[in-house]
C-alpha cells in the first residue's frame, strides 16, 4: 500500500536503530539496500507493511528495517506470511528467508502459496550455505563441496529455487545477484507491485563459511536474462533457469510474470457465494439445528 | 403392558455405510422434535467403507449426562454385529434383527431377550424395490415398537430429503409405513420399554461436539481458520468451511498442521480471533509454533479433538491422552491454557472462554475434546449470542510517545499494537527480547520476560469458573474426573450415593494450569482422591500429584472406550470399603 506524504520518504528513513548483525562482505547488506531503496520509491506505509521471516542469517532482516514485523520460526515464514495477508489485504507483505529455510525445512510450503497464488513477496537470499548455525550444506550447495557436515564433498544434487517455483506456478520469479544494488531493487519493486506470488532468489555470497560460491566466482557469470526471452512462457523460463545454472551463469532478471487469480481473488468469490455479509447473524446457523 | 420409561437407549449395530448411522440420527433428531433430551454415541472402524459400526441413542425426560452404561434396545442390521453384542444382552432387553431374508440366517431365541425379526432387507429389496431404504424400514419397526412419534420421525425425512425431491421423500415414507405394518401384523411386544413423549420442545437444537466447537469460535467472532484433515476432528473445519465464509471470515485448508498453525499465527497477529483445530498427531507437529506463539504473546485458539495414541494408534477411538502434550508438550517453558469440555454445551461455552482467555492474555488456547464427544450429537437449549462475554484484546491505540511491545507490566499483558496503527511498529518475534521487541540476551531480561509471560496464567481462577464442585458432608471419597469423563462420574456419583455412599466429586474444565485454588481445597476435605481417565499413565492424576503432593488413585482404562458410570461407580464402591 502506498502513501502520498507531504514529505517523500528516502531510503534512511526506513531503517531502524538496530544494525546489522552480519559478517563484513556478507551478500545480505546489498539486498537491505536494495530493499530500503525500493521502499522508498514506492513511498511504501510503514505502519501498514508487514515484513515477515524465518531464521537464518537473511531471516533478521525485519529488526533492521522501521516496518512492522515478524521474525518467526525456521522453515515456516511462508504459512505465517501468508495467514496475516489473508487476515489483512490492505498490508504489504514481504517473506524473507535463506535458502536452506525455504528450500530445505520450509520446502514442503513453497509449492503450496505457489500454487494458491498467495499475494506475497518471497525474497530468498540465497549463498548455498547455512551461515548461522556456521557452515553446513544447504539444499543449493553445489555437488562436491566441502562443508563441515560434508567434509568428503556434498552428495546431493542442488535444487534451482527458479524451476522449483516456476514449476508449482508461481506468477512472478526472478533472479538478481546481491551487489547489483539497482538492477536488485528494481526487481523487489516490480515484485512487491505483483499481485499474486513473487519470488526472488538473490544470489547473497557467504564470505565466512562458503568459500566456493564467492563474489569472486561469480565474476564474469552474472548476466541478464537475454532480451528476447519470452515472460509469459513458463516451458522457456523453466528452461533457461535450468540451462544457465548448468552453465554456471547467473541470469538476473525477471524469469516469468503472468497475472492469474489470487488466493485472495478465490477466497473473495467463496465468501462472495457463501452471501457473506457484515450483517451476519450467528442466530441462522444456530437455527440451522433445530431439529 | 408397557410401562413408560424415561431413560432409554438404543443401539444400532452394523456395517458401516448400510445406514446406521443415519438412522441413529434420524431417531434421535425425531425424539428431539418430541421435546426429549438426546444424547448420541457412535463407534465406527477407520476404513471407508466396511467394518462393524455402531450408533447408540439415549433418550430421556432430564439432561442426559453420558452415553450410559449398555443399552435397552438393540438393533443388529447383520450377524457381525449380532454376534459382537450378544454378551452385552441382558434379560428384559429388546433385539430386533434382519431376519429372515437378511445377512442373519437363524431364527434368535435368546432367554430372557424379548428377541423380534424383522425383515428388514427383504421388505426393502421386495416391497419397496430399494436396498437402500432398509433403515427406514427399521425406524418404522423401532417407531412402532417403542412408540417414537412418527410424526416427527416423518418431520424429519422432509427436512431431511426435501431438497432432493419429493420421490425420495415418498421412498422413505412407504419404507418407514413398511417397517411400521410389519410390526403391527406380525409381532407381539412383549418387553417393556415404551418411550414417552416429552414436553414440547422449545428453543431446543441437537448438535455435535465438533460442531459446537465451530459454532462456540463462530459466536466469538473467529474471523480466520486454517486446519489440515484429520480424524476425528475435521468437522470442526466442516461447520467453519459452510459457516465462516458467511460472516465475511476466511477458512484456508493448508498443507499440514504446522502450516496451519502459522496461518493462524499470522493471522492473529495482524489482528483477527484466528484458530485451528487438530487431532493427536496435528497437535505434536504444531508445538514448535504454540511455543511461538507463547513467546510472541500473540492470541490462539486450539481445538485437540483426541484420540487414542500414540502414533497412528487409533485414529477412531476414543482416549484422554493428549493432556500432557497438551500442557508441556514444547521446547522450553511456554505458558499457555487448557480447556477441557465435558458435554457438547461445554463445546461451545468453552471454545467462546477460549478466545477470551487467548485475547485477554495473548497466549495460545486448547480446547480438548476427544473423540467420543466430537462425533456425539446431543440437545442443547439454543445458546443466545447476545448474552455472552466477550472479550478482545487490549489494543495499543496508536496515540504517539514509546511504544514498548513487551512492556513489563503488574498482569504480564501489555497493549499489542495492530499493523496499521500508527507509531506502533515493532517486530513480533520468537527469540528472546527486550520490551521494545528488539533481540535482548541478558539474565536480568530473560528473567523478566520470562516471569511477565507466565505471569498471566496467575489469575485464571478469578478470570473465568473454571471447577465445578459437588460437595457431600461427610464423604472420604472425593472423585475428580476430567473432559467427557465428567459427564460419566456425575452418574457414577449419582449411583454411588443412591446406593447410600457418601461421595463428593469436583470437576475442572480448566486442566492446566490447575485450578489449584479449588483443588487444594478439595484435596484437603478428603482421605481418598479417585481421578478416573481414559489413558494409561494417569496424566491429571500426575499433573495433580506434580502440583500439590497429593497421590490420587488413578483409576485408567485405555482400550478405545470411554468409561461407563457402572464402572466408576464400582470402583468407587470398591474404594470406600
Amino acid at each position: 500500500m502506498t502513501t502520498t506524504a507531504t514529505e517523500p520518504l528516502k531510503s534512511k528513513d526506513y531503517k531502524s536503530e538496530v544494525p546489522p548483525t552480519w559478517c563484513p562482505g556478507c551478500g545480505d547488506y546489498g539486498v537491505l539496500n536494495a530493499l530500503l531503496k525500493s521502499y522508498a520509491d514506492l513511498q511504501l506505509d510503514i505502519n501498514n507493511t508487514v515484513m515477515v521471516s524465518g531464521i537464518g542469517c537473511s531471516s533478521r532482516i525485519p529488526y533492521f528495517v522501521k516496518t512492522y514485523g515478524m521474525h518467526t520460526a525456521h522453515g515456516r515464514v511462508l504459512p505465517v506470511a501468508s495467514g496475516v495477508k489473508v487476515a489483512r489485504p490492505d498490508l504489504e507483505v514481504i517473506a524473507f528467508g535463506g535458502d536452506g529455510d525455504g528450500f530445505s525445512i520450509g520446502g514442503g510450503h513453497v509449492p503450496h502459496v505457489a500454487r494458491k497464488n498467495t499475494d506475497i513477496t518471497y525474497i530468498v537470499m540465497d549463498n548455498s550455505i547455512y551461515g548461522l548455525t556456521k557452515g553446513q550444506m544447504s539444499p543449493t550447495s553445489p555437488l562436491g563441496m566441502v562443508t563441515s557436515t560434508t567434509p568428503y564433498g556434498v552428495p546431493d544434487n542442488p535444487l534451482n529455487p527458479l524451476s522449483f517455483c516456476l514449476t508449482y506456478g508461481a506468477t512472478f520469479v526472478a533472479q538478481a545477484y546481491s551487489s547489483q544494488g539497482k538492477v536488485l531493487t528494481d526487481l523487489i519493486t516490480k515484485a512487491i507491485k505483483h499481485k499474486g506470488f513473487a519470488f526472488i532468489d538473490v544470489v547473497s555470497p557467504c564470505p565466512t563459511f562458503n568459500k566456493v560460491n564467492t563474489f569472486d566466482s561469480y565474476k564474469g557469470h552474472v548476466e541478464d536474462v537475454p532480451a528476447d526471452h519470452d515472460v509469459t512462457d513458463v516451458n522457456a523460463a523453466i528452461k533457461l533457469a535450468n540451462q544457465s545454472r548448468a552453465e554456471g551463469k547467473v541470469l538476473t532478471g525477471v524469469f516469468y510474470q503472468v497475472e492469474k487469480p489470487t488466493l485472495l481473488d478465490r477466497l473473495g468469490e467463496i465468501r462472495k457465494k457463501a452471501g457473506g455479509s457484515a450483517d451476519f447473524d450467528v442466530n441462522s446457523v444456530i437455527n440451522g439445528y433445530v431439529p | 403392558m408397557a410401562e413408560k420409561k424415561t431413560d432409554l437407549i438404543i443401539r444400532f449395530g452394523g456395517e458401516g455405510g448400510e445406514g446406521i448411522i443415519s438412522s441413529g440420527d434420524m431417531v434421535a433428531q425425531a425424539a428431539v422434535r418430541s421435546g426429549l433430551e438426546v444424547l448420541t454415541f457412535k463407534t465406527f472402524p477407520a476404513e471407508i467403507k466396511g467394518g462393524y459400526a455402531m450408533y447408540q441413542t439415549r433418550f430421556a425426560h432430564d439432561k442426559i449426562l453420558s452415553e450410559g452404561s449398555g443399552f435397552d434396545v438393540m438393533v443388529a442390521f447383520n450377524q457381525e454385529a449380532l454376534e459382537l453384542n450378544k454378551k452385552f444382552l441382558k434379560e428384559g432387553n429388546a433385539l430386533i434383527y434382519d431376519y429372515p431374508g437378511g445377512d442373519i440366517t437363524e431364527e434368535q431365541n435368546i432367554p430372557g431377550v424379548h428377541c423380534y425379526p424383522v425383515p428388514m432387507s427383504k421388505i426393502s429389496k421386495e416391497d419397496i424395490g430399494n436396498y437402500r431404504s432398509k433403515n427406514m424400514v427399521c425406524m418404522g419397526a423401532v417407531a412402532e415398537l417403542f412408540s417414537i412419534s412418527m410424526e416427527q420421525i416423518r418431520g424429519t425425512i422432509q427436512s431431511k430429503f426435501g431438497k432432493k425431491g419429493a420421490d425420495i421423500v415418498e421412498m422413505n415414507f412407504k419404507a418407514l409405513d413398511a417397517g411400521r405394518d410389519h410390526v403391527r401384523s406380525n409381532i407381539k411386544k412383549t418387553d417393556s420399554y415404551k418411550m414417552d413423549s416429552g414436553k414440547t420442545a422449545e428453543n431446543t437444537i441437537i448438535i455435535s461436539g465438533n460442531d459446537a466447537v465451530g459454532l462456540g469460535a463462530l459466536m466469538a467472532g473467529v474471523q480466520y481458520f486454517s486446519a489440515y484433515p484429520i480424524t476425528p476432528a475435521t468437522e470442526v473445519a466442516y461447520f467453519l468451511a459452510r459457516h465462516l465464509p458467511k460472516a465475511n471470515g476466511n477458512l484456508v485448508q493448508a498443507e499440514d498442521e504446522i502450516a496451519s498453525i502459522a496461518n493462524v499465527i499470522g493471522a492473529s497477529y495482524a489482528g483477527l480471533k484466528a484458530m485451528t483445530s487438530t487431532s493427536g498427531p496435528g497437535l505434536s507437529l504444531m508445538q514448535e509454533l504454540i511455543g511461538m506463539a507463547s513467546m510472541m504473546e500473540v492470541p490462539v485458539v486450539i481445538c485437540d479433538v483426541q484420540r487414542g495414541g500414540p502414533s497412528t494408534g487409533l485414529p477412531t477411538k476414543h482416549e484422554q491422552s493428549d493432556l500432557f502434550l497438551a500442557a508441556h508438550g514444547c521446547h522450553g517453558d511456554a505458558p499457555r491454557v487448557v480447556l477441557s469440555p465435558e458435554g457438547v454445551e461445554d463445546c461451545v461455552y468453552l471454545t467462546v472462554e477460549a478466545f477470551n482467555i487467548a485475547e485477554k492474555y495473548q497466549l495460545p488456547v486448547m480446547v480438548l475434546s476427544d473423540g467420543s464427544l466430537g462425533f456425539r450429537t446431543a440437545s442443547m437449549k439454543k445458546p443466545d449470542p447476545s448474552k455472552l462475554r466477550l472479550v478482545t484484546r487490549e489494543k495499543y491505540e496508536g496515540n504517539g510517545g514509546d511504544f514498548k511491545r513487551y512492556k513489563l507490566t503488574e498482569s504480564g499483558v501489555s497493549p499489542m499494537s495492530i499493523p496499521g496503527t500508527p507509531g506502533g511498529a515493532y517486530i513480533s518475534t520468537g527469540l528472546e527480547h527486550a520490551e521494545s521487541s528488539a533481540p535482548r540476551y541478558t539474565a536480568d531480561n530473560r528473567t523478566a520476560m520470562m516471569d511477565k509471560r507466565f505471569k498471566k496464567l496467575d489469575n485464571l481462577e478469578d478470570f473465568f469458573q473454571p471447577t465445578e464442585a459437588d460437595y457431600q458432608d461427610g464423604a472420604e471419597i472425593g472423585v475428580i474426573a476430567w473432559g467427557s469423563t465428567i459427564g460419566v462420574a456425575r452418574e457414577a456419583v449419582n449411583e454411588a450415593r443412591a446406593a447410600g455412599l457418601k461421595v463428593s466429586a469436583l470437576y475442572p474444565k480448566l486442566v492446566w494450569p490447575l485450578p489449584l485454588k479449588a483443588i487444594n481445597k478439595f484435596i484437603g476435605k478428603h482421605k481418598k482422591i479417585l481421578i478416573p481417565e481414559v489413558n494409561k499413565q494417569g496424566q491429571l492424576a500426575k499433573l495433580i500429584t506434580g502440583e500439590t503432593g497429593c497421590v490420587p488413585i488413578s483409576y485408567t482404562i485405555y482400550g478405545g472406550m470411554p468409561f461407563t458410570p457402572a464402572m466408576i461407580a464400582e470402583k468407587i464402591k470398591e474404594i470406600s470399603k
